[in-house]
């Protein structure tokens, strides 16, 4: 079984809202029609979006730490949000995992997004649909482009690399590794919706050096000691060796 | 979370059309086994039934409101086998049919003999009173299990949301039976009236548990879960947006806490003190009028107490969602 999933590495995002823009540019321009925006120049904009950056402080000043913090649908194993919907709207992949809804048959009763505890889903207020990350699946699968560019846009536009995007149940995907080797978390665990998707935490690189390791004390030689300076009397170079 | 009026409207109108509807069902038994020396006469269910059915067709048409796509809202029938939404769904209609059947079969005098059970014989309008009152208490569990299943509401994951939405839907029913047979049949109000005292205390009783349930709950969510750092101190410094999201729209309600706290208040005042007061008054005195007013506060007061139950809901999401820049 396959289940595609975005890693988000949080020790290197820079909260640059790239993924942002991306998502909204591809899927914005997509077959399933515009992601509407209502005064997007005005006082009060909003509108519809897969993906949001967000921003956290931890700790207090001075030592505070800024956390950015990437969100969108996290294509739960156990999606609560598919079951509630009555229509069949909402569905789950059987092939990839990918939590999608059917803008055809979506009533916008907006029960999903009451069911999906990160608040992933965001309604279209113009086409009157519930919508949420897709993965990309227009793209990810489309022969015509090259290989590498077979990613979702988020992930292609991240200039750090903070989002990698593979298969969580094959062990040997680069987003399995990542998750093994460093940590990777899920969101709100105690809603046992087995996210797919996963966070990197922060990771702090140190060394440790203690007072002793300063100078060598395991050198035989002393080759660091300063010789002694030889006496007057003592022959010189050009004594004990002919040029 | 945001009340929407569209649920609020649907919600409280057919649970009072089901209770309605139960109110003069629960009479016809009673009078079937001769617990009752009063009778009414066919004319009685039959308009009773007719209320019923109106409630429920506005609760319907209310609910329409609350969908971006009505026009497809037929699809909304295909999940039964999950969605207590889609459940809803059938059970509603089929309610309605029900009370339609009812109505009409009183109305015509169509009565034969369908069911013989030992020595009991089963007429037309019992046998579709015994469907319609099986109906009914699905369609109760069905409209509560929509809130009481989402489990991170924890305001709503109690068994207590099934018993109020049961409980308060049947309040308003008897009350407004009551005041229905102060008019048209005023041998039965007392009857009605008993009933209607009856359940409006044991709604009470469950409301205010639900009420003291949920002033004890503990978040199990929290900003550490949400994101996943462990830190005491961790606040938001930016949503990723500067103007609102359906997120900020759908999933709070903008009003402050004494507005909040003013209408539990009001809604516990307006479902069962003045309405048990009224009812006691007006059974009394044989007033239809303070009888009717009984029925009216009562469903005044359960708009601001479905108001209420919106509000208080707290969705984990609005972790996400608390400083705007
Ligand atoms: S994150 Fe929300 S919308 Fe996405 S699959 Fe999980 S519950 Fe459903
Ligand atoms: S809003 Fe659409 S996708 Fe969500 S539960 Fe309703 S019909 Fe299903």
């Amino acid at each position: 079984m396959t289940q595609l999933a975005l890693v988000i590495d949080l020790n290197v995002c820079v909260g640059c809202h790239a993924c942002v823009t991306s998502c909204k540019e591809w899927n914005t321009s997509g077959p399933a029609g515009s992601m509407s925006d209502d005064r997007p120049y005005g006082a009060d904009p909003t509108g519809t979006f897969f993906n949001r950056v967000q921003t956290y402080e931890i700790g207090s000043f001075p030592n505070t730490e800024t956390l950015h913090f990437p969100k969108s649908c996290l294509h739960c194993e156990d999606p609560p949000c598919v079951p509630v919907c009555p229509t069949g709207a909402s569905y789950k992949r059987k092939e990839d995992g990918i939590v999608l809804v059917d803008y055809d048959k979506c009533i916008a009763c907006k029960y999903c997004s009451w069911a999906c505890p990160y608040g992933a889903r965001e309604i279209d207020e113009h086409q009157k649909v519930m919508k949420k990350c897709t993965l990309c699946v227009d793209r990810i699968y489309d022969q015509n482009l090259p290989e590498a560019e077979r990613k979702p846009a988020c992930v292609l536009a991240c200039p750090t690399s903070a989002r990698l995007f593979g298969d969580v149940h094959d062990p040997e995907s680069v987003v399995s590794a990542a998750i093994r080797e460093n940590g990777g978390y899920q969101l709100m665990p105690e809603w046992a919706t087995r996210p797919a998707n996963h966070y990197l935490p922060r990771r702090k690189t140190r060394i440790r050096i203690h007072a002793d390791e300063l100078s060598r004390a395991d050198n035989p030689l002393k080759k660091e000691r300063q010789l002694p300076q030889p006496g007057k009397s003592e022959p010189s170079l050009d004594d004990v060796t002919s040029w | 979370m945001h009340p929407a009026f569209s649920v609020i409207f649907l919600t409280t109108l057919i649970g009072a059309g089901q209770g309605l509807f139960l109110a003069l069902y629960t009479g016809q038994v009673y009078a079937f086994f001769h617990l009752l020396s009063a009778q009414a006469d066919r004319g009685f269910y039959a308009g009773g039934s007719l209320i019923a059915l109106s409630l429920l067709v506005g609760g319907l048409i209310a609910s329409f409101f609350h969908l971006g796509h009505p026009e497809r809202a037929w699809r909304s029938a295909a999940k039964w086998r999950t969605s207590w939404l889609s459940r809803e769904v059938i059970v509603l209609p089929a309610f309605m049919g029900m009370v339609l059947l009812y109505g009409a079969a009183h109305w015509l005098d169509w009565n034969p003999p369908l069911l013989t059970i030992g020595t009991l014989t089963l007429n037309a309008t019992m046998v579709f009173g015994v469907l319609g009152t099986v109906l009914c208490f699905i369609l109760f569990i069905c409209t509560a299990m929509i809130y009481a299943c989402l489990k991170f509401l924890r305001e709503w994951h109690s068994p207590l949301t099934v018993a109020n939405y049961l409980l308060l839907g049947c309040a308003s029913g008897f009350t407004l039976a009551t005041a229905y047979s102060a008019y048209t049949a005023p041998d039965l109000m007392g009857f009605y009236g008993k009933w209607a005292i009856i359940i409006t205390l044991l709604a009470m009783a469950s409301r205010i548990a639900s009420l003291l349930r949920n002033s004890k709950l503990k978040p199990k969510s929290t900003l550490q879960t949400a994101i996943g750092v462990r830190h005491n101190k961790i606040v938001q410094i930016a949503q990723g947006f500067m103007g609102g999201s359906f997120n900020t729209r759908e999933f709070f309600h903008g009003k402050g806490v004494a507005l909040l706290r003013s209408v539990k208040w009001i809604f516990l005042l307006m479902v069962f003190v003045l309405p048990l007061l009224l009812l006691a008054g007006g059974l009394s005195t044989s007033a239809a009028v303070l009888l009717s007013t009984a029925f009216l506060v009562q469903y005044a007061g359960l708009l601001f107490e479905r108001w209420f139950f919106f509000a208080q809901a707290n969705h984990p999401q609005n972790l996400y969602y608390q400083a705007i820049a």
